[in-house]
């Protein structure tokens, strides 16, 4: 399976190794806050609510009051313009602990759909699922694995796909498998405010069209912000903002299945861009991430390279803007082999990684190159991919250019 | 034994009593009708199409009853199979259509026909019954209405689902028997069944059957994310071109549906398309396996369905080996990758991911995500032939 072309590809399988050794001794995973406590709630009122879903009407609002209802198969939600409301996320709880039947907690396909004051706990699958759907509004919503991080949780805590006009505001996702909170192939998305911890991927914004992604806290995840493109979808992302996040110590080992995109993250990556165009990444607080606080790199370097799968797909990222962040620490401990030795190799074995960490691959076809532009950091490490790792370069040289700044988000929420 | 013994002498005793209540038939009499869920062996009505509503009892339409110890079906219900089913935890079923009188559906060679307002498709699932309360983990071929509906001696009839063709559009409503088998009630929220399956070589397994909620059935109904719309997925002209035994003898479902009215502008049944029946071992394997991901995955992984976020496509029309999981990547498969790299791997069906999600039964894993909890390996074992079956490598 490895290839000595694609070390942090082959880095995948040390990361799995390490995540099984390392599985429990983490002293980040000794700081999991236990879930809320919940009296139970009215056994019946979980069965009307499987009716009220049923029954809704555009406008309506149902209020899930203080309690812990328990469900054994996933609920679904298909009519548009309903709100469901709890009582606070740590007051109402959807718990899917022991569930039997179904691939979701709550999954909604549905427009004009608002959830708020919530929590969903221990879904088999994702937590909420909203797919193909317009303006969705996730406030102050808890999805939780309760048991910590663990392989066997779910894979995403709030997940938007193909929606458009979205809003995730003051949520917490923690202990996805694989994104806390992923929004794919969609558009106009805002996530603020919010926190993602103990997720393989923290925040994950993947084959997205103009995104807003600010005030954010994500740490203890493995990666914490990832602004991800994956060939053969329905678009390719771009037009992503990723500013004012809080992004530390996401160094908890990997514990995604192998297979998934974000198996692929080295533990200790802060915020990661891989194959995407027009991101900007500024005034972030960035710090303590072990592999590095900052990562650009393209499918190849995530080993999902495939020949005919890159048909319509550009792999590279292509103006990136890094400017203004306030980076700190992490680059000490890369995870994986192949990124150690790298980092031993250029700055010994007690140096650490600069700020960021590029794989490398550009378009040699595009005259104005990748117009990767990155000031106000300690330094770049082109790991030179493409000529299989040989020939590192800490030029920054290249990297001194300004790009025009993307426009904000706007929702028109009022 | 003595116990089971007992237990058979009373049905009899029952079937016989039934049978011999019966009063002269005239199914299509004016007579009054029978109250709601009693099981009477008076004449009925003809079927009952509720506009709209949604009738507690399955009785209630007049398409389904039981009498004479069998669930028959009313004068104008007719019954049909496919070609190549979807698998819901070895269920066998009972399909049948309905139309009001003078009605016919418009014959579509691919799409589904445009059916009718009023149109009534039920579905009855049931299982041969096995010792005690367990039964039989076995092949479906086809309903067994010799006798004039299913024997209830021989069956456990699990849930009745109909699908109606009302003015805006379609609409499904599932119905659970009771223990009984005397009636089935609207269960609109779904419902959990334990049930232990047993197979030919008395290998017990335990299965938590799904009748999904209503809402669920539009997971697999609603073929196209956008409208929403529910849609049938059976009766469309490749999967229902076969034979079906009837009361009279066997004939060509598409001939028969024309000959009984509900079907207009059919060619020849030799003209018509016709999927391969994925148990028919002298099909080719690639026209069976085929068959088989149409009906048990096309409906979500199409383009339109909500299974598009894979960027996989299973059903009929999709020709390009990438869209059909040749060397494709997972996308936000969480776990469900089984730490494999593509869904499809030529001649490698043990690195295949669509094989690892059908030997699943985890629910945040398998594929399907609904409607089975225990693994078709028969279906397995025809996809992994499939998969080793193909050349080449990924890139």
């Amino acid at each position: 399976m490895s290839q000595p072309t694609q070390p942090i590809r082959a880095s995948v399988l040390a990361v799995a190794a390490a995540a099984a050794l390392a599985a429990g001794c983490g002293p980040e995973q000794a700081q999991h806050t236990p879930t809320a406590q919940v009296a139970a709630g009215d056994a019946a009122f979980a069965e009307s609510f499987r009716a009220r879903l049923l029954d809704a009407k555009a406008g309506e609002v149902i209020e899930v009051p203080a309690g812990r209802y328990t469900f054994d198969r996933s609920l679904t939600l298909r009519v548009d313009g309903v709100t469901i409301r709890g009582a606070g996320p740590d007051k109402s709880v959807l718990s899917f602990k022991g569930q039997k039947a179904g691939a979701e907690g709550l999954l909604v396909n549905a427009s004009n759909f608002t959830l708020e004051n919530i929590a969903i706990e221990d879904s088999k699958g994702d937590g909420l699922k909203v797919n193909e759907a317009e303006n969705i509004t996730i406030r102050n919503v808890r999805v939780e694995w309760t048991g910590g991080p663990s392989t066997k949780n779910g894979a995403y805590g709030l997940y938007p796909v193909k929606t458009r006009n979205v809003l995730i505001e003051n949520s917490v996702s923690i202990g996805a498998s694989d994104a806390g909170i992923y929004v794919g192939q969609s558009r106009d998305v805002i996530v603020r405010n919010s926190r993602a911890e103990f997720n393989v991927a923290g925040i994950e914004i993947e084959n997205t069209i103009n995104a807003d992604v600010y005030d954010n806290v994500a740490t203890n995840n493995t990666g914490g912000i990832l602004v991800f493109n994956m060939p053969a979808l329905s678009q390719q992302g771009g037009a992503i903002r990723v500013f004012k996040n809080k992004v530390f110590k996401n160094n908890t080992a990997n514990f995604g299945a192998k297979g998934t995109p974000v198996a692929s993250v080295p533990a200790g990556s802060g915020v990661v861009v891989n194959s995407n165009d027009d991101v900007e990444i500024f005034d972030n607080d960035i710090s303590d991430n072990a592999t590095t606080n900052i990562i650009v790199s393209s499918v190849y370097s995530t080993g999902y390279k495939d020949d005919k799968a890159a048909k319509d797909f550009d792999p590279y990222p292509e103006r990136i803007s890094i400017y203004g962040n306030r980076l700190k620490g992490g680059g000490d401990s890369p995870d994986g082999l192949d990124l150690k030795a790298l980092k031993t190799a250029i700055y010994g074995l007690s140096g650490h990684f600069p700020d960021v960490l590029w794989d490398g691959y550009a378009n040699a076809a595009l005259k104005t190159g990748p117009q990767i532009c990155i000031r106000d950091v300690s330094g770049v490490v082109n790991a030179d991919g493409p000529g299989g790792y040989k020939s590192p370069s800490q030029d920054t040289k290249p990297y001194a250019c300004d790009l025009p700044k993307l426009p904000a988000i706007d929702l028109k929420r009022g | 034994m003595r116990l089971i013994t007992m237990r058979h002498a009373a049905i009899l005793l029952l079937a016989l009593l039934a049978a011999c209540a019966k009063p002269a038939a005239d199914e299509t009499g004016p007579a009054a009708r029978a109250p709601a869920g009693i099981a009477a062996d008076s004449p009925w009505q003809p079927v009952h199409f509720f506009a709209e509503g949604q009738p507690d009892d399955l009785a209630d339409w007049n398409v389904l009853r039981i009498a004479g110890g069998r669930l028959q079906l009313n004068s104008g219900v007719l019954p049909y199979d496919l070609n190549t089913p979807l698998f819901s935890d070895y269920a066998h079923k009972l399909r049948t259509v309905w139309m009001p009188k003078g009605q016919a559906a418009a014959y579509d060679p691919q799409q589904e026909f445009d059916f009718p307002v009023g149109t009534v498709f039920s579905k009855t699932f049931y299982y041969p019954r096995g010792e005690g309360d367990s039964v039989l983990r076995s092949a479906d071929d086809g309903p067994d209405l010799r006798g004039g509906g299913l024997d209830l001696r021989k069956v456990r009839l699990v849930e009745t689902r109909l699908l109606l063709r009302r003015k805006d559009g379609w609409f499904a409503l599932p119905y659970v028997w009771n223990a009984q088998q005397t009636r089935a009630r609207l269960m609109r929220g779904g419902e959990l069944v334990s049930l232990e399956l047993v197979d030919a070589g008395g290998k017990r397994e335990s299965a938590d059957y799904q009748v999904p909620d209503q809402n669920q059935c539009a997971g697999c109904h609603a073929t196209d994310m956008k409208t929403k719309a529910l849609h049938p997925l059976g009766p469309r002209a490749r999967h229902l071109n076969r034979n079906f035994a009837y009361g009279d003898g066997l004939a060509n479902q598409i001939a028969r549906w024309t000959q009984a009215g509900y079907l207009h502008g059919a060619p020849p049944p030799q003209s018509a398309p016709r999927d391969a029946n994925w148990r028919d071992a002298n099909a080719p394997l690639e026209a069976r396996a085929r068959a088989y991901l149409d009906i048990n995955c096309g409906h979500c992984h199409n383009p339109k369905g909500p299974g598009n976020t894979s960027g996989l496509w299973l059903d009929a029309a999709t020709q390009e080996p990438l869209r059909l999981g040749r060397c494709k990547l997972p996308i936000a498969a969480g776990k469900g990758t089984g730490d494999l790299r593509h869904d499809v791997v030529p001649g490698k069906p043990d690195e295949s991911i669509l094989t690892f999600r059908m030997l699943s039964d985890d629910p945040s894993v398998m594929m399907p995500e609904l409607g089975r909890s225990v693994v078709h390996e028969e279906g397995v074992k025809l996809i992994r032939d499939w998969i080793a079956a193909q050349q080449g490598q990924c890139g």
